[in-house]
């Protein structure tokens, strides 16, 4: 057992954490108080939501198809192949319609 | 006097001293506040910066958000080396110390809970990311597609493909969680981050944070360290220890639910779990005057 005064010195987190890190965990976590200076905390939500939409652009993520934790913390992959299921019938439909305002291009149907 | 109290977190009485160094926020040194039993750790802020109209235009400034957030970051660091302290969110805010004081009388309660619940305990964060691979960097095919039959075709293998990645990402993630759960006792499983904003390489797959007592934390470390190499295409990356940030709120079986909460409405599903009408309370209080 090492000094009981001292408790063991972090493991890198120095190094380790990035702001993300830090930020998810000052944000999101820890107690909620309502001090005397009346922050509105919905405004802090929003403040993270922000950063997740502007800096982290979600939707790319979503389109690489990093959206599990949207619907299924678990890790769920139903999700995506929904998802994935979803967007197929989309670009089938969208190929489908591009194909008939081109005729030239559609070679099967060209009188 | 233009100087508010700024509480980064609540403690039990500690023996060992903090770093005489070690500065706060706005590089004030924090100093202990010792009432009922309990030790609020503080420092004195400029009302400049936190009074509620500058601190609203504050949070917007991503470079004083982020500096503000590693001094907290940093105090209860330094907290987290001599006891086990209950980190308080950002810009937790009073006007003196009388006010601290009477925060922790109508919470003391609440307070020890936490304290005997998490004493003793510290966060480890693990997170698994997708190595990007060069394959995907060039994911146009050479030829152009001759026909919408044609793209789909290939469109269906590249999703396969991605889809098989994913596959071996999660396998690999749950099972991890599952070796590392048993080492833990309680976890939380936190939204992926972006690497926009972490500024990390690949994908992050899983984003978890552990409770483990600091006396099985060699062990726990010595496991995800063994786990590093096991999945090719795949990197584990450990943070910590923290103070347990991600535990405060209620109790185990919220797991589930946070995490669902998460996804849509968090701050219901928060508010509902955690301390119950606090954020309700602030948020009707703002509209009016504080005292």
């Amino acid at each position: 057992m090492t000094m009981p005064s001292r408790l063991p010195e972090p493991y890198g987190q120095g190094s380790g954490a990035n702001l993300a890190d830090i930020l998810e965990r000052v944000l999101d976590k820890g107690i909620v108080i309502a001090g005397d200076i009346r922050i509105n905390l919905l405004d802090i939500e929003l403040l993270t939501v922000k950063l997740r939409l502007i800096v982290a652009s979600v939707d790319k993520a979503k389109e690489m198809g990093i959206d599990w934790w949207e619907t299924d913390p678990a890790l769920s992959s139903r999700a995506r192949r929904d998802e994935l299921a979803r967007e197929n019938a989309e670009l089938r439909e969208r190929l489908a319609r591009l194909e008939e305002l081109e005729p030239g291009r559609a070679p099967k149907e060209a009188p | 006097m233009t100087g508010l109290r700024y509480v980064y977190a609540v403690c039990r009485p500690f023996g060992t001293p903090l770093q005489a160094q070690l500065t706060g926020i706005g590089g004030a040194p924090p100093a202990l506040l010792h009432h009922h039993g309990l030790v609020a750790v503080v420092s004195t802020v400029p009302a400049a910066d936190f009074s509620e109209e500058a601190l609203k235009a504050r949070l917007e400034d991503l470079d004083w958000l982020a500096a503000t957030a590693r001094a907290h970051e940093g105090v209860i660091d330094a907290l987290t080396t001599v006891t086990t302290p209950l980190p308080l969110r950002l810009a937790t805010v009073f006007r003196d110390d009388s006010a601290v004081r009477m925060m922790i009388e109508a919470r003391e309660d609440h307070f020890r809970q936490l304290l005997d619940r998490l004493g003793g305990r510290v966060e480890w964060g693990v997170k698994v990311y997708l190595e990007a691979e060069p394959a995907e960097a060039t994911p146009a095919p050479a030829a152009k597609p001759a026909s919408g039959r044609d793209y789909l075709r290939s469109r269906r293998a590249q999703s396969h493909a991605l889809e098989e990645k994913w596959q071996r990402a999660e396998q690999f993630a749950r099972s991890l969680h599952e070796r590392l759960t048993e080492r833990a006792e309680d976890f939380r499983m936190h939204r992926p981050q972006n690497a926009e904003l972490s500024g990390a390489a690949g994908r992050n797959v899983m984003n978890a944070a552990y409770l483990v007592p600091r006396k099985r934390s060699e062990e726990f470390v010595e496991l995800v360290d063994r786990t590093k190499d096991e999945a090719p295409g795949i990197r584990v990356e450990l943070t910590g220890p923290w103070a347990a940030y991600s535990f405060t709120g209620e109790t185990a079986g919220e797991t589930a639910g946070e995490a669902a909460g998460e996804a849509a409405g968090e701050t219901a599903g928060k508010a509902a779990g955690e301390t119950v009408g606090e954020t309700a309370g602030a948020t009707v209080e703002n509209a009016g005057e504080g005292r």
